[in-house]
């Protein structure tokens, strides 16, 4: 397994060998998704599309619709104008939605199809709307498409109408529908009056109903997102991701924000808690106490085996950047953090991770693939890797045991539908890191040595 | 902020144009910011005194996506902000997303501040595909100038142009706000711009006319303003300035037939030469 990967590093300017990222459209697609309502549409040739479904259909083991402008060799010539007209015509008249959210593809971001104008000239239903954001793969990541997603939402429908609604914008950056509850969770334990953007909870893990339908119940309402404008305050999880969408609307309707890491472990987790106490001045109920000293049990009675195990994390910067945190908690070293998305902001805050954790020997790169962690790991290897169903190959080849959590998940089946954020996430997580743990340690060590009770 | 865009045919002057109008308008006071967004990155050459600038795309290319302000806008002549878009060398890659990841990129790093009088997006030869259509898209130049002189195939590109900008008129904001007249000593020329510009529905805004003082100061380095304050051509552009400043006719243009065009060509004696 991957016998040809070199243990000497080499410096690579150009070429990713296994990436640790995707196209921006599949972020911006599974923001579209988590509109209740929303067409998610792909402003290029049908290749794109099918790629982005599939791969989105392979992570939730759920259907991620969306519709292409199916771009042929004319649209590249002529521009894609003529195909989105008669796209947002053929969707309203044949799929129904609400809304129809459009995102570019690299090639017409290429071409240079002028979407604003585009969109003016359609002709759109009474009462549907049809959104626009910009998403060449050849910047950023599928994170930057998923918070460019959010962005375009708001730029085209929040307003400020000077009358406050009392509530809470919650931006719950890119996690997955077990996530997006567990946040609702928390903010209805805190007493907290909030609007999500968006909220995949409901579509990407719909119920089993007997009857197809194209649009689950899930999803953020048109009319809440229009409303985000009226919000006394946004809170952004994620600050790499959440960041840009805060500060739109705050630019835009006056709506001030604070960002925070995403809720994973137990301080970013007591950070996400107090922040809403400081909303709703609410006093914490002891359901959530409870969980929190469950968690601080769980971490207190398993320390040992988890103490100074060296990991290496690797997906999505804010993921990974929880995990590290939470890793930390656990008494684990974090020797590698990697992720694709590109920007020194992820390496910025793991170098102030490791200082506040005292964490000697630990390494984070952004813009990094699968390819280099595997040459770290074999010039200095760990004990543990976390991260997503592409390490697998990693995992075989070093025979390091792999706990799967974060983006993409696609050889496992229900990890969408559990969260990893929040007390009950970090138990999970914990038994996830555990189970994994003392399954290897049965496995390797002298018959002799076999535990019963560990 | 007035945001305006320079266009018109390959070689008919529209950097020496724009950076001596420029230079007249900062004369004036104001302050203004420059965009070239042509590949060969000259159009900032006379402000800033030689081929100065680093584009945004070499920066962008050498020093990866974060980039900072001050590396890509250089101060030039009257404190005139200029910035050059750059692009890919003759023959590769894709000039038109050039020029609209440098706009965005200038968007992003808040290049467009509230000071400004005026940003000009000096736009190379013919609207050929969606980038170089850029300058004139929704909350960018809301005027358009196109540079002309009374030669035949300068006029055919200037009613190309007005092709595009009549498209863009009708769902933007953006009008045409007048033919400049860069003199090529042609018989009637002023007459036959004025014509020209009169079947479009808009006007000749200026006549420039055709003075070596442009190509000395040019082989300087510098604007004519520069160059040499007491020229006539000095006061030719500080009057072309005045024009655009005061400029009140915006229109939609209402660009020509080939017919129509030629037409107009032959009533005032082209084909007499």
């Amino acid at each position: 397994m991957l016998d040809l990967t070199p243990k000497e590093v080499s410096e690579r300017s150009a070429l990713r060998i296994n990436p640790l990222k995707t196209c921006q459209p599949v972020g911006a697609m599974y923001a579209a998704l988590g509109v209740h309502n929303c067409m998610p549409h792909s402003h290029g040739s049908q290749g794109c599309c099918s790629f982005h479904r599939m791969f989105l259909t392979r992570h939730f083991k759920d259907p991620a619709i969306a519709s292409s402008s199916s771009f042929t060799e004319g649209a590249s010539v002529f521009g894609g104008g003529s195909n989105l007209k008669t796209a947002i015509k053929n969707i309203f008249d044949i799929y129904d939605p609400d809304i129809i959210a459009v995102h570019t593809t690299c090639l017409s971001e290429t071409i240079g199809d002028d979407l604003v104008t585009y969109i003016n000239d359609a002709k759109i239903p009474e009462g549907k709307f049809v959104v626009h954001t910009n998403t060449p793969s050849y910047v950023g990541s599928h994170i930057t498409g998923f918070s460019n997603m959010i962005t375009g939402l708001i730029k085209y429908l929040s307003e400020n109408t000077g009358i406050k609604n009392g509530k809470l914008a919650l931006f719950p950056g890119f996690v997955n529908p077990g996530d997006m509850r567990e946040m609702k969770k928390i903010m209805t334990l805190m007493g907290v009056n909030f609007t999500m953007l968006p909220d995949t909870s409901g579509v990407m893990d719909a119920p089993m109903t007997g009857t197809y339908s194209m649009y689950p119940k899930g999803g953020t309402k048109i009319q809440e997102i229009i409303d985000l404008g009226n919000c006394e305050m946004s809170l952004g999880l994620g600050e790499l991701t959440s960041s840009m969408p805060a500060e739109f609307l705050d630019t835009k309707c006056k709506v001030p924000y604070q960002t925070l890491p995403l809720p994973i472990g137990v301080e970013l987790t007591d950070q996400y808690v107090m922040a809403l106490n400081r909303f709703s001045k609410n006093e914490v109920p002891y359901a959530l106490e409870e969980e929190r000293g469950q968690l601080v049990d769980i971490l207190l009675d398993s320390h040992q085996y988890t103490q100074n195990k060296k990991v290496a994390i690797f997906g999505d910067p804010d993921t990974v950047l929880g995990l590290a945190q939470f890793a930390l908690e656990l008494g684990m070293i974090p020797k590698y953090l990697a992720t694709g998305t590109p920007g020194k902001f992820f390496e910025e805050k793991a170098n102030a991770l490791f200082e506040k954790f005292d964490a000697e020997g630990c390494i984070a790169k952004g813009n990094m693939d699968l390819f280099e962690l595997h040459q770290w790991i074999k010039n200095d290897g760990v004990d543990l890797l976390i991260g997503g169903t592409h390490g697998k190959y990693v995992a075989k080849a070093e025979d390091i045991p792999l706990v799967r959590a974060g983006f993409p998940i696609v050889d496992r089946y229900v990890h969408s539908y559990l969260p990893i954020v929040g007390y009950k996430g970090g138990m999970r997580l914990a038994e996830m890191i555990l189970n994994t743990l003392m399954d290897r340690q049965d496995r390797d060590c002298a018959d002799e040595d076999m535990e019963m009770i560990m | 902020m007035r945001q305006i865009a320079i266009y018109g045919k390959g070689g008919i002057g529209k950097s020496t144009t724009t950076q001596n109008l420029t230079a007249g308008l900062g004369n004036m006071g104001k302050k203004i910011m420059v965009v070239g967004c042509d590949p060969k990155a000259d159009s900032t050459r006379l402000l800033l005194g030689g081929l100065a600038q680093k584009t945004v795309l070499d920066t962008l290319r050498e020093e990866g996506e974060e980039i900072e302000l001050d590396a890509i806008l250089k101060p030039g002549f009257r404190d005139i902000m200029c910035v050059e878009s750059g692009g890919p060398e003759p023959g590769v890659g894709c000039a038109g997303r050039g020029i609209i990841t440098s706009i965005g990129m200038l968007e992003q790093l808040g290049a467009y501040t509230d000071d400004l009088d005026y940003v000009f997006y000096d736009v190379l030869g013919d609207v050929v595909c969606g980038g170089f259509a850029m300058p004139m898209r929704e909350g960018k130049a809301q005027e358009i100038y196109i540079v002309a002189s009374g030669e035949m195939m300068a006029l055919y590109a200037a009613n190309n142009i007005a092709k595009g900008v009549q498209k863009y008129a009708t769902t933007g904001g953006i009008r045409l706000g007048g033919i400049i007249c860069n003199s090529r000593n042609v018989d009637g020329e002023k007459e036959l711009v004025e014509a020209f510009a009169k079947e479009l529905g808009s006007q000749m805004i200026y006549f420039v006319p055709r003075d070596n003082m442009v190509q000395r100061a040019e082989i300087n380095k510098k604007t004519v303003l520069e160059f040499d304050d007491t020229a006539d051509q000095a006061q030719e552009y500080r009057n072309l300035a005045e024009a655009i400043d005061s400029n009140t006719m915006f229109v939609v243009p209402k660009p020509m037939k080939q017919d129509r065009l030629e037409e107009i060509l032959m009533e005032h004696g082209l084909m007499d030469i």
